[in-house]
């Protein structure tokens, strides 16, 4: 009789944890309150000299309080790195969520998808700077033809060389892959000590260029659903260009397949690699490195002698929290933020590159440097494809195991690329 | 040597200290089994008393354990978590996709090979080190115990940095001192696995060194002085008398390397970049981070929690019934 007294409780116990304790969803439905006044919490990246950015922005935010009295603004910075469990804890926890966000451009989908970012489409439409916005930039903030967000900066990619180096050995920048990968060779047997072309397993934006210049695609969008391309007959023919730079004639597999972007940008900066595909943000890191003064930087070359391959359109863009309670102001100050004059400001003291077409001719005027960036970007750049499931794609390392697998011998380019669409089609087809 | 290996050497005499040995805890464990009568009147009174620990194991140990079981039935990505869709009960879905999974398959059989491999070198160097301890004099005993509390107190990330520096195929002494040039440890599969393992065996032996030494400590000493007079080898000694006497201490060394080294994370993930070349020094705990908090497949993530749960359950579990069908006391 006490036991099953005991069983009785016991279940009831049980029942009501079971009731009590379903996974948590937190309710991310639009806040229906917009208030004028308050405070307005803002979240930016932190960089790596982040002072200037800093002073631009404090003077942004000095110009919107001024405008709206009564408001507070309160701006955090947080590191890159970790922005992805800090944002996913935004998206969850509504109370403690900032109302403007600064995001990469490849999570755009990923965190429409999750419920986090508003819809400000009309107001975007609206704001009289948003027709000089390069298409690319526009692209990067729109998710089934709605905008969650303002471009803040670009960021392209292209060859960094050492122009001590090639005149020593009487070559000069290359014009095409063909040539690239000959005189990243001939820079190697020349040198040992150096790595010809710095190149990184792990280092899908630098590999990227190569697949698109060859015709190759990551993956093709029919009807709003993505299938991988990844293993199409051109896209190989890009992986086998990129992977044959990895061996002793260039850059040891041993040493090089385990490199990210950064880590070739650092092989260059601190003078052991030749040539290497960096960005236009890694030119204060190069500046600091030992070959100051030592380089220059064209367009990576596409496969016809001439041309430019396409490059990657990343950056950052400016967005507005679904769940904040100050719409208006929240909206307001992201078109500050993301403003001719800001971007400007942004460029003199920091580098990033204007999204307005019109500002970033201005900066190519005054600064020589970005120069062969700018020509990138007007022969024309790609995006990773608008999904979802690129963010999974992205930190499940599909395409960096690809690259890897293939140069330390593992698989020969159809197998690995063929699994790499195959795990790209369960991301893309999960995610609708 | 040979005289110790010969049946009528001192190998068959040890099994009666040994029983002596455990004998003199008998009397102890007997007279709990005579006065069985005091428990009846109590009623409540004992589970009240155990309430406060069972609360907190309830809360610090159930409830998780519930709500990973739970989750892994779900369709719980971040959509879900934040509220862009639905949660949705999945049934088994997620553990089939798991177990049509090569990837997930071939990283089980890594994390099992690799966990018995640090295991065995943890209990042996951990052991050898615990009975030089007792034959040492006081000053290179206090070296060696400093070095190993060192070595455990060495922070995980900390210890897997300076290891992988020591082996650094540019700037690392190892390949220096070793004369092979510029050789990347952390290329190939073997080779970092290796590596990984000496930083495993290096930051967990001094747990097992000094509990076993706690427990050679406690053994009567005239039992290792007639085995000594006896003429048996160190070796002999640590088989035939120490090992059976340690028996307990050893079972529990063993279960918790075998949780340790099951559940390794941080080695992993730091040494190896979040897991090696192409994945290929993936182990089960770094694998799951990868599909739980990486690609916020938190139900797929949960799943292969609850395969390690299960797993470790089963080799505890089948670990000690497998010392209990031996006729051992725990």
């Amino acid at each position: 009789m006490k036991l099953s007294v005991r069983l009785a409780g016991l279940t009831a116990l049980a029942t009501a944890l079971v009731a009590a304790c379903a996974p948590q969803t937190s309710g991310t439905s639009a806040s229906d309150k917009d208030d004028k006044t308050g405070t307005v919490r803002v979240w930016l990246f932190q960089e790596v000299d982040n002072q200037p950015k800093r002073r631009v922005v404090d003077a942004v935010i000095a110009g919107f309080e001024k405008a709206h009295r009564g408001t507070d603004v309160t701006v955090e910075y947080i590191p890159v790195e970790t922005r992805a469990q800090r944002v996913k804890a935004a998206f969850n926890d509504p109370e403690s969520a900032p109302d403007v966000i600064e995001y990469g451009n490849t999570d755009t989908a990923g965190y429409v998808r999750d419920g986090g970012l508003a819809d400000v489409t009309r107001e975007f439409d609206a704001w009289s700077e948003a027709e000089d916005t390069d298409p690319t930039a526009r692209q990067s903030v729109t998710v089934d033809g709605k905008v969650y967000g303002a471009p803040f900066f670009v960021g392209v990619r292209a060859l960094y060389y050492r122009t001590d180096v090639l005149r020593e050995l009487g070559l000069r920048a290359p014009r095409s892959q063909a040539e690239l990968i000959s005189t990243a060779r001939r820079i190697r047997a020349a040198k040992p000590g150096l790595y010809g072309l710095a190149v990184g397993g792990a280092y899908t934006y630098g590999a990227m260029p190569f697949i698109w210049a060859h015709g190759g695609d990551l993956a093709r969008e029919q009807g709003g659903a993505y299938t991988s391309a990844i293993d199409s007959p051109a896209a190989r023919k890009g992986i086998e260009a990129y992977t044959s730079l990895f061996g002793d004639d260039n850059c040891p597999a041993a040493k090089c397949a385990g490199m990210g972007g950064n880590d070739t940008v650092t092989a260059f900066a601190s003078g052991k690699a030749a040539m290497a595909i960096g960005g236009d943000f890694s030119h204060a890191a190069v500046e600091a490195g030992k070959v100051k003064g030592k380089y220059a930087v064209v367009p990576l070359p596409g496969v016809e002698p001439g041309s430019i391959a396409p490059a990657f359109a990343g950056g950052n863009n400016i967005g507005v929290l679904k769940s904040t309670s100050h719409r208006t102001l929240a909206v307001d100050l992201m078109e500050r933020l993301a403003s001719k004059e800001t971007q400007g400001e942004l460029f003199d003291a920091m580098g990033f590159l204007p999204t307005f077409t019109d500002v970033r001719r201005r900066a190519a005027a005054e600064k020589p440097y970005v120069k062969p960036f700018v020509q990138t970007l007007a022969a024309g750049t790609r995006f990773v494809p608008a999904s979802p499931a690129w963010a999974q794609i992205d930190s499940s390392l599909v395409l960096p195991t690809m690259f890897q697998e293939i140069v330390s011998g593992k698989k020969d380019v159809a197998a690995a690329s063929a699994d790499a669409a195959e795990k790209m089609d369960d991301a893309f087809g999960a995610a609708r | 040597m040979s005289r110790l290996t010969a049946p009528s050497g001192p190998g068959r005499v040890e099994p009666r200290w040994v029983r002596a040995v455990r004998g003199a805890s008998r009397p102890r464990g007997g007279s709990r089994a005579t006065n069985p009568a005091p428990r009846r009147p109590g009623g409540w009174t004992p589970w009240l008393y155990v309430a406060p620990a069972l609360l907190v194991l309830g809360g610090l140990l159930v409830y998780p354990v519930y709500q990973l079981g739970l989750i892994s039935f779900m369709e719980y990505t971040q959509a879900q978590v934040s509220g862009g869709e639905p949660t949705r009960f999945r049934g088994l879905a997620n553990y089939t996709e798991l177990f049509a999974d090569d990837q997930f398959r071939q990283v089980l059989l890594a994390t099992v090979g690799f966990a018995a491999a640090c295991v065995l070198c943890t209990l042996a160097v951990g052991c050898a080190l615990a009975v030089l301890l007792t034959r040492v004099r006081a000053v290179p005993r206090l070296a060696l115990l400093l070095a190993a509390l060192g070595a455990w107190a060495t922070p995980t990330i900390t210890g897997s940095t300076v290891w992988l520096f020591l082996f650094d195929p540019d700037f690392g002494p190892v390949d220096r001192l070793l004369g092979i040039g510029d050789f990347s440890w952390t290329y190939g599969r073997y080779s970092a696995f290796l590596l990984v393992l000496l930083e495993v065996v290096w930051c967990s032996f001094p747990f097992v060194m000094v509990t076993v030494y706690a427990g050679i400590r406690a053994v009567p000493a005239e039992i290792l002085e007639a085995a000594a007079l006896d003429g048996a080898s160190s070796w002999r000694i640590w088989r035939s008398v120490l090992a059976p006497a340690l028996r307990p201490i050893l079972v529990i060394v063993t279960v918790q390397s075998v949780i340790w080294d099951f559940k390794v994370f941080t080695q992993i993930y730091v040494m190896t970049g979040g897991g090696g070349i192409a994945g290929q020094n993936l182990v089960l705990n770094v694998y799951a981070y990868q599909k739980a908090f990486a690609s916020s497949q938190y139900g797929l993530g949960s799943a292969i929690g609850v395969v390690t749960l299960l797993i470790l359950l089963a080799i505890t579990l089948g670990y000690l019934r497998l010392l209990r069908r031996q006729g051992e006391e725990l």
